[in-house]
């Protein structure tokens, strides 16, 4: 079936042949599976990546001598490499492998912030951060005495960026602002922000969570210092992550963790560090999820972002559309960008209840304050009911979700 | 007055109603009936510490030892959590602390509310009914008439 959205052919019913999750029967009905800004569900290639590896050539990686432990550290480099082009970075060296966004961004507060930060300080982020873009720089402002200021959010969920010009001055070391938000769905305009901020001489980490998966990320056009991604939310196996850094900066900074693999020499006196990317990369790492992320990438790229992000914005403007026809719904991130995420409160009805009504018909959404707690407080709400998009997602799907929503909210009432 | 049910009768009694129903959206009209019907808490009630932990919506517990029985009360801002909370209460309230710590609860199960629910709801629904044994525990320890908020 092709289906024909916006002028756009995309076949994908032919995409959703590649997840077989999709075939699951949730509650006695079929899976909608509406919880993509969470975490995405796996293509079969990656799927058949991780076994592969396991299966025939699973080994430690990087000095060992055996044909197994090349293989596998061949494999566990070309991701690298992929990852290197899928964000455009400079050098290979720059990709260091986290287990996620969240271990990224701490990478930098305990390596980066902790050094180079001093009483005084301020670190800028924005009023829509995931707690994992907060809490770090809470603990780290604890450390070193750097005071955290946050750039305010207007009632479409968008950065009053005015305001943010205002908090900009030479005290500010540290700009970390998410690219996109996972409970709104807005992009925030992150070269405005980079610019900006270089101006007075600031760092500036972006955190790419939910960004990566739906936009082209240019890390040398955008001139990020540090860019931080997750494999699951870009169809990826999860606990494996990305953290670029330019390399100036990850040179001057010192180790976040110790063990094997970040060191090249060790004697009681005096150990000296391996070099880039190694030297951020202690221990084993996670080699299978690594491994397969390249699965994941390669098949995004093979599809084409444009060519999903058309598919992705067509659904959003149609769940827009079905979802404003309902009575009493209130929107919450009504931006002009916005990557596919759809959240929402209805009036007079707790989205835990919504949550569960639509869960009963198959349909798998978010509820809650999707760790922004000071973004909902913003907005006066508990938390919202989120709808985010990928690109196995259909029109009929967000057709099931508005008729759960009738139903339910006619009972709820 | 009718003869009060002990805690397994009506555990029984909830266990047949559900048995009538076919399907999930029967069983879930009825327990947004049921919430709705619970009589709402008074707003002095609906402070910090009468707040129940584990619960994804916000839930609000009350209880009374008045001869020897412990009688609950609660709120939630969500209808189902109150559909749940208000079956709890009529199970357990009105009973001796003891019978109360012992009760085995298993209509939960029965009625397939425990493996319906996701993990972290079903853990909300657990961290109520814990609220009620440690308040009929405390009664039992204090072995006193008193109120507990």
């Amino acid at each position: 079936m092709v289906e024909t959205l916006e002028n756009t052919t995309f076949d994908v019913q032919a995409i959703r042949q590649h997840f077989p999750v999709l075939n699951r029967v949730v509650k006695g009905k079929p899976l909608v599976y509406f919880d993509n800004a969470a975490t995405t569900q796996k293509p079969q290639v990656v799927i058949d990546a991780l076994a592969e590896y396991y299966k025939n050539y699973n080994a430690n990686i990087h000095r060992g001598i055996h044909s197994l432990a090349e293989e596998a550290t061949a494999a566990y480099e070309a991701t690298r490499d992929t990852v290197q082009q899928f964000i455009h970075a400079k050098e290979r060296e720059e990709i260091i492998f986290t287990r996620g966004v969240t271990e990224s961004i701490n990478l930098v507060a305990y390596t980066w912030a902790r050094t180079n930060l001093k009483a005084g300080d301020e670190i800028i982020i924005s009023g829509m951060e995931h707690h994992s873009n907060i809490v770090p720089w809470q603990l780290i402002g604890e450390m070193t005495g750097a005071k955290l200021k946050v750039i305010p959010v207007n009632d479409n969920g968008e950065l009053i960026m005015d305001e943010f010009h205002q908090l900009l001055n030479e005290k500010v070391k540290l700009v970390s602002v998410v690219h996109a938000s996972n409970s709104l769905g807005t992009i925030n305009p992150v070269k405005e922000i980079i610019d900006a901020a270089h101006k007075v001489g600031a760092v500036v980490m972006i955190d790419g969570a939910q960004s990566t998966v739906h936009l082209d990320i240019d890390v040398q056009e955008l001139d990020c210092d540090f860019f931080a991604i997750s494999s699951h939310k870009v169809y990826g196996p999860t606990g494996i992550g990305v953290l670029y850094g330019k390399r100036a900066l990850l040179e001057a900074m010192p180790p976040f963790m110790g063990g094997g693999e970040m060191i090249k020499d060790v004697s009681f006196e005096k150990t000296t560090w391996n070099d880039l990317p190694y030297k951020f990369e202690a221990g084993t790492p996670n080699i299978a999820d690594t491994v397969a992320l390249k699965a994941a990438l390669d098949f995004v790229s093979g599809i084409g972002k444009a060519t999903i992000r058309q598919h992705e914005d067509a659904l959003l403007k149609y769940a827009t559309e079905q979802l404003q026809s309902i009575d009493g719904i209130r929107l919450i991130g009504t931006a002009k960008q916005k990557v596919s995420v759809a959240s929402y409160v209805v009036e007079g009805v707790h989205p835990q209840d919504l949550g569960i009504l639509l869960d009963n018909q198959g349909v798998a959404v978010r509820t809650g304050h999707h760790c922004t707690q000071p973004l909902m407080n913003r907005f006066g709400i508990p938390g919202t009911t989120r709808a985010s998009f990928a690109m196995y997602n259909s029109k009929e799907e967000i057709d099931v979700m508005i008729a759960g929503l009738h139903k339910a909210i006619k009972l709820l009432r | 007055m009718s003869e009060i049910k002990s805690i397994a009768e009506t555990e029984e009694e909830i266990v047949d109603e559900f048995s009538l129903f076919d399907s999930w959206d029967e069983k879930y009209e009825y327990i947004i009936d049921m919430g709705k019907k619970l009589k709402p808490l008074e707003e002095e009630h609906k402070k910090d510490e009468n707040k129940i932990k584990g619960c994804q919506s916000t839930v609000w517990m009350v209880s009374e030892l008045k001869d020897g029985k412990v009688y609950y009360r609660a709120e939630s801002d969500a209808v189902i959590v109150k559909g749940l909370v208000s079956m709890l209460i009529r199970v357990l309230s009105g009973h001796a602390p003891k019978d109360i710590i012992d009760a085995k609860l298993d209509f939960i199960d029965k009625i397939g509310m425990k493996q319906h629910l996701a993990q972290t709801r079903s853990n909300g629904l657990l961290s109520m009914v814990k609220q009620m044994k440690l308040d009929a525990t405390v009664y039992l320890a204090k072995g006193m008439n008193e109120v507990k908020e």
